[in-house]
């Protein structure tokens, strides 16, 4: 694909700052419970967002925390975008009873509500119309919040997307809709399984704009995320963005990766790398030198470390957690 | 001694015997081959399934007859409900049971209730697979075991083996019956070697087991929880307690003599079912036997099930939530009355 050309956008130093910071916690987030995972230190199914930072931080650098977010089974890039605590995070993914769901739901269903974000989610294709629905709490309520909904190419199949987006569109619903397409769904190519050469071009069913960005542009995906999220605060209703990108690791850890090409994926761990592509405009722009850079690298890897430390000398639920939190009352 | 193969081996023997038996057979499901139209693949599979249990099946049949599917299961799902009553004769791949949420319409209003509908016109030879069962650290979405859900929509049939021989004669039995099947697989199950003969057998649906014999007390248990009850039956042997232990094998239709029979033999009953209580399999087993066999027991009847939760993500929480020995010990010593039972829980 064309390197999607964009204006410059303004960024401050502090949010130039806050999204490399995202960046770098999700790359290393993902590559420490990958590890942990390989060696045999979480229990469960790990879906990794590793290579795919910049859709996360691209739109979350705008939103605010009574804004919402849905996400996937591939959800902790969009749970450190949106600000939820790490070592909760962390704590979670072992199933350990500080973590941001007290350990109940894992990795797949991390959830932080006081964040706007609505859950991680199990069911492909679950959040279509849950961001609908925050959204029109928002628009009931006139807010002015938004909310945004990640999904994946393979999610794009499922019927709920009609149903959302549809939604979404006749109640002029402040949702914005954001494919994040790896190319593949599951071990499935994406052009195989889908009737359409692009996701955004299926925004025409429902009037509403569509928009394809490089997903492994940052600066591209802020800008297209900001466009589409003061439309949907001015109340002109929901935009459909399609996301260009690649995960660096398996559908799920254990996935041996045969039907990706070694070509594509050797560019996407190299030149196209994300966090490389906007560490080289940082500094070329002079928004922030290399020791800076350097220097959030070191309190982040730091900031894992601690957080592996915290779940491992966390406790476990008590056996009477399991029948709590079923009900309100009941 | 009979070769021993896997429980996931012999499913895929038995796919692989009905597709060269009959080329009406085709398989469908997301990445049940895996890699579709990946030049450097062509007819090898990226996946095989999920858990790997279709594997092969490709390369054997080829991608026409091997179909991966788009994650759409009330596309698919429905697609295999009118491709069964027009001719072909589907095993579609529904990857864990938690997923009827996407695709329930055409499972229970369209498949299940077209015969009947339509005068007895159709038949929907369909058989569903699908992963359940909790056990495996994959939280409240991908645990959950449905089957009481299926068994109380007519139309339908549910099959629950639990053992490699079983899943395999049960499957083929499943695949050549006109009637559309939801057949389970536990998820925990899948490594399990048991003796498995060659070739073509079939396990006749209704027909329940009596896994092991006793005098003392009947255990009725589904899918992976018959082992449950295996384990705390040799414990209870050593106390001088014989259990038998009844695997119905399929819910429906429910053998409901065999059960009787060791009913009116042992005079106690236990259910062991995993899944929640509340309109279980369970529960209505207990008041078939409530009302059938009222004069047989000298005891309560009495259920061992998952509370009524989700299923918990937290391994100390999971193994709260499922059925184990010591729980069935514990519950015994209350029906025989034996406290000392309890010390070797």
């Amino acid at each position: 694909m064309e390197k999607t050309q964009v204006k410059q956008p303004m960024l401050s130093k502090d949010k130039a700052v806050w999204m490399y910071r995202k960046m770098v916690e999700i790359r290393r987030f993902e590559d420490k419970v990958h590890e942990l995972f390989s060696a045999g230190k979480l229990p469960g199914f790990i879906h990794l967002y590793a290579g795919e930072e910049a859709v996360a931080v691209g739109l979350c650098a705008h939103l605010r925390d009574d804004d919402y977010i849905t996400s996937t089974h591939r959800g902790h890039g969009h749970c450190i975008a949106k600000e939820c605590d790490i070592n909760g995070m962390m704590a979670e993914i072992y199933g350990k009873a500080t973590g941001l769901c007290k350990g109940k739901g894992g990795s797949m269903h991390i959830a932080d509500l006081e964040k706007g974000m609505l859950g991680a989610n199990g069911i492909v294709g679950g959040g279509y119309p849950l961001a609908s629905g925050a959204a029109l709490t928002a628009k009931i309520k006139k807010t002015d919040a938004v909310s945004v909904c990640f999904f994946g190419d393979g999610a794009n199949n499922q019927g709920t997307f009609h149903e959302g987006i549809n939604l979404a569109s006749i109640w002029n619903l402040p949702v914005v809709f954001v494919a994040e397409n790896n190319g593949y769904a599951e071990a499935t190519p994406f052009a195989y399984a889908s009737s359409c050469e692009n996701i955004a071009d299926r925004a025409k069913s429902y009037n509403i704009p569509g928009v394809i960005v490089d997903g492994k542009d940052v600066l591209a995906v802020y800008q297209a995320a900001q466009e589409a999220i003061d439309r949907a605060r001015r109340g002109e209703g929901p935009t459909l963005i399609e996301c260009k990108t690649y995960r660096n690791y398996g559908h799920f850890e254990g996935d041996a990766q045969t039907y990706k090409d070694e070509e594509e994926r050797k560019t996407h761990l190299g030149e196209k790398d994300a966090i490389q592509m906007f560490r080289t405009y940082l500094t070329e722009n002079d928004l922030l030198s290399d020791d800076e850079l350097n220097a959030v690298d070191k309190e982040v890897q730091q900031m894992i470390e601690d957080s592996v430390r915290f779940a491992e000398e966390s406790p476990y639920p008590a056996e009477e957690e399991l029948e709590t939190d079923v009900y309100v009352s009941y | 001694m009979t070769r021993q193969i896997s429980f996931s081996a012999a499913l895929n023997e038995a796919m692989s015997i009905a597709m060269q038996k009959d080329e009406n057979v085709i398989l469908l499901g997301e990445d049940i081959a895996g890699g579709a139209a990946v030049d450097h693949l062509q007819d090898e599979d990226a996946w095989g399934g999920v858990m790997g249990v279709t594997q092969g099946l490709v390369t054997q049949f080829g991608r026409d007859r091997v179909l991966d599917t788009p994650i759409s299961e009330a596309g698919f799902i429905g697609a295999a409900v009118a491709a069964a009553s027009t001719g072909l004769r589907p095993i579609a791949e529904l990857m864990f049971n938690d997923f009827i949420g996407s695709c329930l319409d055409q499972v229970m209003n369209q498949g299940a209730k077209l015969r009947y509908m339509f005068g007895g016109k159709a038949e929907v030879p369909l058989t569903i697979r699908t992963i359940h069962g909790a056990g495996f650290r994959a939280a409240a979405q991908h645990s959950q075991s449905l089957y009481a859900l299926f068994t109380h929509i007519p139309g339908l049939k549910v099959v629950v083996p639990s053992t490699p021989y079983d899943a395999k004669g049960l499957l083929l039995s499943v695949i050549e019956d006109n009637d559309m099947v939801i057949f389970f697989e536990d998820k925990t199950l899948y490594n399990m070697k048991g003796e498995v003969p060659d070739g073509h057998y079939v396990i006749p649906l209704g027909q329940a087991e009596v896994k092991r014999e006793g005098k003392d007390l009947t255990i009725v248990a589904i899918g992976k929880q018959v082992h449950t009850a295996a384990k705390a039956a040799e414990q209870l042997a050593e106390k001088g307690i014989e259990t038998e232990i009844i695997d119905p094998r399929t819910l429906s239709p429910f053998d409901e003599d065999t059960v009787l029979e060791s009913v009116a033999k042992t005079n106690r009953l236990i259910i062991i079912d995993e899944a929640n209580p509340r309109c279980s399999i369970a529960r209505d087993i207990a008041a078939m036997v409530a009302d059938k066999g009222f004069d047989s027991l000298d005891a309560p009847i009495k259920t061992i099930t998952a509370p009524h939760t989700p299923v918990p993500f937290s391994p100390t929480l999971e193994d709260a939530y499922l059925p184990s020995p010591q729980k069935v010990i514990q519950i015994v010593s209350e029906l025989i009355g034996d406290d000392s039972l309890q010390a070797i829980s």
